[in-house]
């Protein structure tokens, strides 16, 4: 993942924003033109340090830069509009954003789990929000040997271990989060 | 009226541009008596003069054929073949609504009881064409009241459809049978309405991904109790809430459905109902493929799909998760077209319900599954054929990668036979797309769209010309190509070279001059579409095609360097083509076209152009 990051950053030099209308969908027949900003394609050459292509390109066309470019990516209106209903639903009404305290720490965070799909992608999240190491999770002996390890609040008021159960269900008891030291943490293991 | 009308023996000859292609039975035919007499009698039911070949047998072979391709060469052939042929002709596909009109349509054609139209070009998908554009369908529905009353299908795509138009519809023709709609426009849930209310004989009502404007799910109850026959119905893409009462009579009391895709609100219990009434389903999209309770019981939907043994296609899915999804596995085995592509999978999810599924000709997922998913879909999926991966998230690149070069390659080794790939992602290699070339020589259509305009090979950081060379050297079947990524000259010169088969090309923030259009306008003998956006190409460009384009449907080219003036010399050089030029909303440079549509056409100049669209 951090691997595909770096990647992703080279081409991202630009501020990326995007501006999504959030309409039902058919309300107006047509969705409202997405801004999207991209990097030159001279920027983006050279960058690479690819001299080849300059040399070829005598005549170079630079499509537009942190301009609208309506209809791309080529994706129809109804997948568009499928899909930021998806976001809409995450965003608002199900209320999945817990808390999230580290022991030592000043204040609070506030995590968005939707934004999740898995446990490997949360602890990565936890890690890059407080600049810790968490560390993988195993059934037998939890996050030992890391400094920091995950912890949440179900539905029950109880303080949990985060990967033992399905993610599915993960997200759906989870209440709060909390990252403790690994020397707290030890009794929270033991009884495994 | 006469359903039947009589053929007089004269006829006034449209010109016809299409290409000769030849077939087995028009040789067929021509080699028995080239030379034989016409017949001269104007009443058919008088066969006594002695022609080899009365007319009625001509019909009645011609009747047997059904492609329109076919059916144009054998009205090539000459004269009393061309009336032959259109007696016989039960369905009009009419791939642009400009280039006839309905009144040539219904003078030519008298028997016609099925009509495709095609409207808009394809590039209106993307917000490039503006509302009110024009491919309206009444004007074509008033002429088909006079001239087919007894119509029994339209399928429309990419038309402007009213309200009026369906109200029309569905109360002038009495014996309409069959209505699909994709991509279509201006009508709300009150023109289905009409449809389920008037259409006693109604057996397929298809509406696909339209600006629609969804006024409430009342129009499903409108359904007459009387209604039995449908067969097809389809309101997947739909959001209000139907009456599930009435759903539920609808599909109990229509044995002979076939295919049935609900909306995102129906839930899975019932789903559950639907499927008891009607187990010989062949295609089925879901509704939501979740329930609120997580931890409820899964083993009582264990079975909701163990009765349906015809079921080949499956689709909705939305918001399945791994809880849910094992549900489905028992109809995965006969499954030939999965879509996925509502659904969020993860590749170990994908991967598990894959696994079921041997005998998959089709595959539509979303790029969450990874690359990871799409190693699953090499190692499951032997006999492949199609495969389209959608962007979850295109717009928003921080969030998640998506697929990239390594996940197809793992599904071209997996998949020798596929043909059909549409493919979003976010980086590629040359060498990878001339691995897959290699490992899937029979493509058909080739859609790769590389997220990031004009980017390059992102691990040479060269542009990615060698790839597209090596799919058009490599796959001679290739009819539909969309290129993408940082592209010079090059590429066309290998597309103008090599594509032999090539019909529609798309193309988008390429090329470096305007050699790269002139060499695929000098190669591609069969190019029929050429749809251009955000390229350098111009005038000198624009014209190299100026003997080409009366072969070819259409050609749209938008954001390119052409001048109002290079149009106006093509209009004027080629009277059957309509050049037009979409003008700006700003207005500003109004010496240049910003976006040209240049189509062929017997149908002259349109006369219901908007303001904005001028014709040259």
């Amino acid at each position: 993942m951090d691997q595909t990051r770096s990647t992703l950053d080279l081409f991202n030099n630009v501020d990326l924003t995007t501006e999504l209308r959030l309409g039902l969908p058919g309300s107006d027949g047509k969705p409202e033109n997405v801004k999207s900003s991209l990097s030159g394609n001279k920027r983006t050459s050279s960058e690479m340090g690819s001299s080849s292509c300059t040399d070829e390109n005598e005549s170079r066309y630079s499509p537009p830069t942190k301009e609208q470019v309506v209809g791309w990516p080529p994706v129809r209106s109804y997948r568009k509009n499928i899909l930021q209903v998806k976001k809409t639903e995450s965003e608002m009404g199900s209320g999945m954003y817990v808390k999230v305290s580290m022991d030592g720490a000043p204040y609070l965070r506030k995590l968005d789990l939707k934004m999740y799909q898995s446990y490997e992608e949360l602890i990565k999240g936890l890690q890059v929000m407080f600049k810790c190491v968490i560390g993988l999770y195993s059934e037998r002996e939890g996050y030992n040997g890391s400094q920091h390890v995950p912890t949440y609040e179900d539905k029950d008021g109880d303080w949990m271990l985060v990967g033992d159960v399905p993610w599915e269900m993960f997200i759906s008891s989870c209440k709060r989060l909390r990252i403790m030291k690994s020397c707290e943490a030890r009794g929270l293991g033991e009884f495994v | 009226m006469d359903p039947n009308p009589k053929r007089p023996k004269t006829v006034d000859r449209v010109d016809s541009v299409e290409v000769v292609n030849s077939s087995e039975s028009t040789q067929l035919l021509c080699s028995i008596d080239p030379n034989r007499k016409r017949a001269k009698t104007v009443d058919r039911v008088d066969s006594a003069e002695s022609t080899q070949f009365p007319d009625e047998v001509l019909e009645r072979v011609l009747s047997l054929i059904d492609s329109h391709k076919d059916r144009s060469s054998v009205s090539l052939v000459c004269k009393d073949w061309y009336n032959a042929e259109r007696w016989s002709r039960r369905h009009v596909f009419i791939g642009n609504c400009y280039s006839v009109s309905p009144e040539i349509v219904a003078a030519r054609f008298p028997r016609i009881r099925s009509v495709t139209i095609k409207g808009k070009p394809r590039f209106s998908d993307f917000n490039l064409v503006p509302e009110d554009w024009g491919a309206d369908i009444y004007p074509w529905l008033s002429v088909f009241a006079l001239a087919y009353p007894f119509l029994e299908e339209l399928r429309l795509k990419r038309m402007a459809v009213s309200d009026e138009s369906l109200e029309f519809l569905a109360t002038k023709f009495c014996n309409f049978k069959a209505l699909s709609l994709l991509s279509c426009d201006g009508f709300s849930t009150d023109g289905l309405k009409a449809i389920a209310t008037h259409c006693k004989n109604l057996t397929e009502l298809d509406i696909q991904e339209n600006g629609i404007d969804d006024l409430g799910g009342h129009w499903l109850s409108c359904f007459p109790e009387t209604l039995t026959s449908l067969e097809v119905l389809n309101f997947a893409s739909l959001n209000s809430e139907v009456s599930f009462d009435a759903l539920e009579k609808l599909v109990s009391r229509c044995k002979s459905l076939k295919v049935l895709k609900v909306n995102r609100n129906i839930s899975l219990d019932q789903l559950q109902k639907l499927l008891s009434h009607c187990p010989q389903l062949m295609e089925l999209g879901t509704g939501a493929f979740t329930q609120e309770l997580i931890s409820g019981p899964v083993t009582e939907f264990k079975n909701m799909f163990s009765n349906c043994r015809n079921l080949i296609t499956l689709s909705g899915l939305w918001d399945a998760t791994p809880l849910y999804l094992p549900v489905i596995y028992p109809a995965c085995a006969r499954l030939t077209f999965l879509n996925l592509s509502y659904a969020t999978l993860r590749s170990d999810e994908l991967a598990n319900l894959l696994s079921h599924c041997k005998s998959l000709r089709r595959l539509w997922l979303l790029d969450t599954v990874g690359d990871k998913g799409l190693e699953a879909v090499g190692s499951c999926c032997p006999f492949l054929e199609e495969l389209r991966v959608f962007p979850a998230h295109p717009f928003d690149q921080q969030i998640f990668l998506g697929v990239t070069e390594s996940g197809f390659v793992s599904v071209s080794r997996g998949c020798p036979r596929l043909r059909y790939v549409l493919y979003f992602c976010r980086q590629m290699t040359n060498a990878a797309v001339a691995a897959i070339a290699k490992n899937c020589p029979d493509f058909t259509h080739f859609r790769l769209c590389i997220m990031n305009p004009g980017q390059p090979d992102y691990l040479t950081k060269e542009p990615m010309d060698e790839a597209f060379g090596s799919i058009v050297k490599t796959c001679t079947k290739l009819q539909r190509l969309a290129i993408s990524g940082l592209l010079t000259d090059r590429t066309f010169e290998y597309i103008g070279k090599y594509s032999k088969n090539l019909e529609t090309l798309s193309v988008a923030f390429a090329g470096s001059s305007d050699l790269g259009m002139e060499y695929v306008l000098q190669g591609c003998p069969k190019l029929r579409k050429l749809e251009i956006r955000d390229c350098p190409f111009g005038n000198a460009a624009l014209l190299s095609g100026l003997t080409k384009y009366e072969s070819m449907r259409s050609l749209w080219m938008s954001a390119c360097n052409v001048s109002m003036n290079a149009c106006r010399a093509l209009a004027k050089e080629k009277p059957r083509l309509n050049v037009e030029v979409i003008r700006d909303e700003d207005g500003a440079d109004d010496s240049q076209a910003h976006k040209v549509y240049v189509y062929r056409t017997v149908a002259g100049p349109r006369r219901d152009a908007p303001p904005f669209v001028l014709t040259l």
